[in-house]
């Protein structure tokens, strides 16, 4: 029972930063139709500028904000250099291209800085607080979650509750109507990038002092959970990133527990080939229009 | 017939190169045919059908697998080991394409991706938790040069040619399906699914049936690595084996055999030179070049061709040919300076 808590605990964290990853593509998918195989490699390169950043000036939060501003920038980068050049409504050059995005960057990072791990040091302690003999979340776990609901919560109200928020949503869902009401549809894209980005290179902040160190592959496997993560919710759908985000989070926890870390991987492909077969579209995804 | 007879020179004048060559050359050659087979599967599927695959390396490891397994347990003449480990890698490879296949039907374009990228990500696990031999996977049978030959060749030289052979029974029938009606209903699905609907075309049928058509060639291209390096690792195949594939299969022009030919050339031997290249750098900087610089290059090269010159080196081909007469047949209309 002890360990059954302690592992849901550190599931759930676990879940919080795979969320957080699913919806920064959740986003990018809503406000381009692309999946951006390139997120995780975007992510580590703002996570680099972060780090050299806390080496240099040594405080953990001017490190923190840079890595943020680097994704936001990166993302706008790609989008106006690079994506925005594709012929639109065909998935595979989108595809493509990322994927050649992440062997650049990857790549680069490795030749720039070394393949080495490099240690990250989080602001907090990583011993977790006792309550009842039973050990469960750490303060590094209570910050991470608490960043993660809250960049969640800023999300949730800048695009249901703002004006920004309505048109990015509607150049995203109608974007020649929306352009003729006046929306700046390409800027909307952008913006929707640079948010996108931004996200998941938080996401990747928040995970890499948890693990071995930074690395130009260090953000690989979150990419992958986490892009099994929104298929699992529905590209379309933040609440099904966030739901599926937790869940998946707290099977990789518990199948790590009991059985294996080996075997963490077999179980989210498993669980994903199950929800897809029950539902093509992901658990919320929207109705289809009805084919012949 | 005549799809034959070119496939049969093909693999004849091949065979021919292989005494041009020295043995590491000759090692290099096997692990392009290997290649060629996989990205020929490849590229017919994500080019006809539009399905992205970025999984093909597991059908490569399941291929590997089936053969390893299969060759070692038959005790008899090399032949029969041979042919019952290239039937256990197409049954093998098959069954899978066929799963994947089943699910490809009812998927979409970034699900399906992401599917096939889970796949990748599991397979170590999978090595790990099925008899598969873990990390250092499992030994293949070493098929010695035969006695009637073991005079003239080296055994690298045997083994690219048992690879040109497989590659070519691999690839002959992608290339008869692909000119012949189920290519035709490939192209049908890719464009609208409704309207090859209306015409009795089933598009989940059609879909399962590429995936398969490109999942065996696929499995005997893992059997032919298998034969070059005697062994099969879960560790060789990868993610970034998985996106070599693609790279070559982009770089040759999605959907033709030929640009596979020269995609997996390309994708076998440009990493090697890069990498003598970069050996030359000075210590500390020649490391972290070795295999990145590959990868940048290619990196920079697909983003490049898709971008700005989306049909591959198969369509340079095509244009440089079709050129050369039109240049000089049509009257030139505008005045040159």
């Amino acid at each position: 029972m002890d360990r059954f808590v302690f592992l849901l605990s550190a599931g759930l964290a676990r879940g919080a930063v795979l969320a957080l990853f699913a919806l920064s593509l959740v986003i990018v998918w809503r406000t381009a139709r692309v999946v951006n195989f390139a997120q995780a490699a975007m992510a580590v390169a703002a996570v680099y500028a972060a780090f050299a950043v806390t080496a240099a000036t040594g405080s953990y939060w001017a490190g923190l904000l840079t890595g943020l501003a680097a994704g936001a920038l990166l993302g706008a980068i790609v989008e106006r250099g690079l994506m925005r050049r594709l012929p639109a409504h065909a998935p595979l050059p989108g595809i493509i291209v990322a994927i050649g995005l992440v062997m650049v960057l990857q790549a680069g990072l490795a030749i720039a800085f070394g393949p080495e791990h490099r240690p990250m040091q989080p602001p907090f302690s990583q011993r977790p607080f006792i309550i009842g003999g039973i050990p469960v979340l750490s303060p590094y776990d209570l910050f991470t979650l608490g960043a993660a609901a809250a960049v969640m919560a800023a999300l949730a109200l800048l695009f249901n509750r703002s004006s920004l928020g309505l048109r990015l949503r509607a150049a995203a869902f109608a974007p020649e109507t929306a352009r003729l009401l006046g929306v700046r549809v390409p800027r909307m894209i952008t913006l929707g990038w640079a948010l996108s980005c931004a996200a998941a290179s938080l996401a990747a902040l928040l995970l890499v002092p948890t693990e071995l160190g930074l690395n130009p592959h260090a953000v690989d496997l979150l990419f992958v959970n986490a892009f099994a993560v929104a298929v699992i919710g529905g590209l379309d759908s933040p609440a099904g990133a966030l739901v599926a985000g937790i869940g998946v989070g707290l099977l990789v926890s518990l199948v790590t527990g009991y059985a294996s870390a080996s075997a963490a991987p077999l179980a989210v492909l498993a669980l994903m080939t199950l929800v897809l077969l029950v539902r093509p579209g992901g658990l919320f995804a929207p109705k289809e229009a009805r084919t012949a | 017939m005549k799809t034959l007879l070119r496939a049969l020179l093909i693999t004849l004048l091949a065979i021919g190169g292989t005494f041009a060559l020295d043995p590491f050359r000759n090692y290099q050659l096997a692990l392009a045919a290997a290649c060629f087979a996989a990205v020929a599967g490849l590229t017919v599927l994500v080019g006809l059908t539009g399905q992205l695959s970025l999984g093909h390396a597991v059908l490569m490891a399941a291929g590997g697998y089936g053969f390893a397994f299969a060759a070692s347990a038959v005790d008899g003449p090399w032949p029969l080991a041979l042919l019952a480990g290239l039937a256990a890698a197409a049954v093998v490879s098959g069954l899978l394409g066929l799963l994947l296949g089943a699910a490809a039907a009812r998927l979409r374009g970034p699900y399906l991706a992401g599917l096939t990228l889970a796949l990748v990500i599991a397979l170590p696990a999978a090595a790990n938790t099925l008899p598969l031999g873990g990390d250092q996977g499992a030994p293949a049978p070493f098929f010695p040069v035969p006695e009637a030959l073991a005079a003239l060749i080296a055994v690298e030289q045997w083994h690219a040619w048992l690879a040109i052979v497989v590659a070519a029974i691999a690839v002959t029938p992608l290339v008869v399906l692909r000119s012949g009606s189920a290519g035709l209903r490939m192209r049908a699905v890719l464009d609208d699914e409704t309207a090859s609907r209306l015409s009795a075309v089933d598009p989940g049928a059609v879909k399962t049936g590429a995936f398969v058509a490109s999942a065996v060639p696929a499995g005997l291209g893992g059997a032919v690595l298998a034969i070059a390096t005697q062994q099969v690792t879960p560790g060789g195949y990868g993610l970034a084996f998985s996106l070599l594939l693609v790279v070559a299969a982009v770089i040759g022009g999605l959907g033709s055999i030929g640009g596979a030919a020269i995609g997996s050339v390309l994708v076998t031997v440009l990493p090697w030179l890069i990498d003598e290249l970069a050996a030359l750098a000075p210590d500390d900087l020649g490391r972290r070049l070795d295999g990145n610089l590959a990868l940048l290059l290619f990196g920079a090269g697909l983003i490049a061709l898709t971008t700005a010159w989306p049909g591959g080196a198969a369509r340079l081909l095509d244009r440089l040919r079709a050129a050369r007469p039109l240049r000089f047949a049509t009257p030139s209309t505008t005045t040159e300076r």
